[in-house]
């Protein structure tokens, strides 16, 4: 497979959010924008490109045994690079993602692709592979993020399209998150099968 | 009082999964039968009382004093993760009935991110200890409740025509959303 | 090369070198960024302060000391200082009764006591309800600005028998908000009552090392 290829099998074939369904909590959790969906989404990717090419630097390395405590200390290490360099210098986005950043780590995108792809490749391909997957991730993120805002608000990326009143608050809430989600996903699963 | 209250906020005003958004995974995935959905609560209440004493006790014995604050993130899913493999080792010889029922869902735990969120949350909160291990056990029996009730819904939902496009995971969403507006009623106690 | 066998040695060692490895990029990071996030909190305080009171040249965060609230919480207080006369001050304060979790928010009082202008600094609320708090007590309308007005025994919303508009479908984040602005004004009103606030700015000098 072309690096190419491995990058548009993240972004469509192999979409996290609305194909393989994984991540879901932040993509719940931090999608009440647009704005906010998009950091979240380039915070989940920059962590999964490094981890993904320090593991596959390091693949030879980790014994079988150890390598699933050994990838989940690479992934913690860049998560709190992260975490840091938001508090320092984005602090309104680090306070409105809060606790959400932390819980990287535990997303099931960024170990299930050490596992599935970066235990087994060279490091350009698994450095593609999470660019791929990230941007899927930051895709998928932003386009609820935005649906959610337009619909709850009236507002994109914090411009105002529609007065306020027309929004309905429900969906910037926790029950709308479900609800867009679900219908997306619907939409996606349609548009797959045509 | 105290105590009371942080339970009925935890477990109903702000229920972990359904207005804080955490541990979503395993909300869907293991949430096809009661049965099933009972044992997952369970396995997550267990652990989730547990870490929250080990990773409060590090945090204020370890990391504090020895101003490691910035390990809080990699020891605490260390902790997690060692604790999981630990419980189902000791499970394994002491109660193999009690791991019979739980040792399946004991290696998904890891991952769910309740677990690793409440640890961080209550050092956050400045809880104390017995604040801590009372709002980890409240937010394990939230997560149960919304799981065994989610479970409940769902056994019926597979016995009814579903439009083909929503089928699976879509109509499971929008189920939740719902399931979440009824919680939305809670909201305001305890203020 | 040959991937490394699961020995215990073999375990062991590339566990500890990871775990090593790790923590020395996180303490160089945590080093790099410290600073930074020092610096960001502490614009963050100061702009705070410079958009609740009336203008001021002294510094207020290096002046501040610590007072008392009629519920027994002690609140920090900057004192704004034109040429060493003092004009205002602002008060951090927060509620526990929010929606979900603490609200904190800063308070300008000028030297009669009526409130020059807030910011809240943190809270959880729902967002397009109790989150509106951050605007809405200043905004012009009806009642429900407070800005200007004196706290007297309190400032309570209209449901409560108060006289402040409370937040469209907010009521619980209305109370709340209100209920740091009281403590905060109980706080400030104790260094009033303690000598007066306008008089005893050179004693309170004094203590600016709280």
């Amino acid at each position: 497979m072309s690096n190419w290829k491995v990058l548009l099998n993240g972004i469509i074939t192999e979409n996290p959010t609305f194909v393989l369904l994984l991540g879901m909590c932040p993509t719940l959790g931090t999608t009440s924008s647009a704005l906010n969906g998009m950091s979240m989404g380039l915070a989940t990717m920059f962590v999964l490109i490094c981890s993904n090419m320090a593991i596959s630097a390091v693949k030879k390395l980790v014994p079988d045994l150890v390598r699933i405590p050994a990838y989940i200390v690479i992934i913690a290490t860049f998560v709190t690079v992260v975490q840091f360099c938001m508090e320092a210098y984005t602090p309104a986005l680090y306070a409105s993602l809060g606790l959400y950043i932390p819980l990287i780590v535990v997303n099931c995108i960024v170990l299930g692709r050490a596992e599935s792809f970066a235990a087994k490749n060279g490091v350009v391909a698994s450095g593609f592979d999470g660019l791929g997957i990230g941007l899927g991730f930051t895709l998928a993120l932003t386009l609820l993020g935005a649906c959610r805002e337009l619909l709850g608000t009236g507002k994109l990326f914090g411009l105002t399209l529609a007065p306020e009143e027309y929004g309905s608050l429900i969906f910037i809430l926790a029950p709308g998150g479900f609800l867009v989600l679900g219908y997306l996903i619907a939409i996606v699963n349609k548009l797959r099968k045509a | 009082m105290e105590y009371i209250m942080i339970f009925i906020v935890a477990v109903f005003v702000n229920n972990v999964v359904l207005s804080q958004f955490l541990g979503i995974c395993p909300f869907l995935g293991v949430s096809k039968k009661v049965e099933t959905s009972i044992g997952m609560g369970a396995a997550v209440t267990f652990v989730l009382a547990l870490s929250t004493i080990v990773t409060f006790l590090i945090q204020k014995y370890v990391l504090d004093p020895f101003g490691l604050g910035y390990m809080q993130t990699i020891s605490f899913i260390l902790v997690i993760a060692a604790l999981v493999q630990m419980v189902e080792i000791i499970l394994k010889k002491v109660s193999p009935a009690l791991y019979q029922a739980l040792g399946i869902f004991l290696p998904l735990i890891t991952t769910n991110c309740c677990v690793l969120g409440v640890a961080i949350l209550v050092i956050q909160k400045d809880y104390n200890l017995l604040e801590s291990v009372v709002y980890a056990i409240s937010t394990a029996l939230g997560f149960a409740l919304a799981l065994v009730i989610f479970a409940g819904i769902r056994e019926q939902l597979a016995m009814t025509n579903v439009p083909k496009g929503l089928q699976g995971t879509p109509i499971a969403l929008i189920t939740a959303g719902l399931l979440a507006m009824a919680f939305m009623g809670f909201s305001g106690i305890g203020s | 090369m040959e991937k490394l066998k699961s020995t215990l040695p073999n375990m062991l060692l590339s566990l500890t070198i990871t775990c090593v490895v790790a923590g020395a990029i996180l303490a160089s990071v945590n080093d790099m960024t410290a600073g930074a996030i020092a610096a960001s909190k502490a614009a963050a305080l100061e702009t705070a302060i410079k958009e609740v009171v009336p203008e001021f040249n002294n510094k207020p965060v290096e002046e501040a000391y610590m007072s008392a609230a009629s519920t027994g919480d002690s609140l920090r207080i900057y004192p704004a200082k034109m040429d060493g006369e003092l004009v205002g001050a602002a008060v951090e304060s927060f509620s526990n009764s929010g929606f979900s979790g603490e609200i904190r928010v800063i308070v300008g009082f000028n030297t009669e006591g009526k409130i020059t202008n807030y910011s809240v600094l943190q809270h959880s609320e729902t967002p397009g309800l109790g989150s509106k708090m951050q605007e809405w007590f200043r905004t012009d309308r009806n009642k429900q600005s407070i800005i200007g007005r004196s706290v007297g025994d309190g400032l309570k919303v209209s449901k409560d028998g108060g006289d402040v508009d409370a937040i469209t479908a907010a009521t619980i984040s209305s109370r709340a908000f209100l209920d740091a602005v009281n403590r905060a004004y109980s706080a400030f009103a104790q260094v009033d009552a303690a000598g007066g606030a306008t008089s005893s700015h050179q004693t309170e000098g004094g203590n600016s090392d709280e």
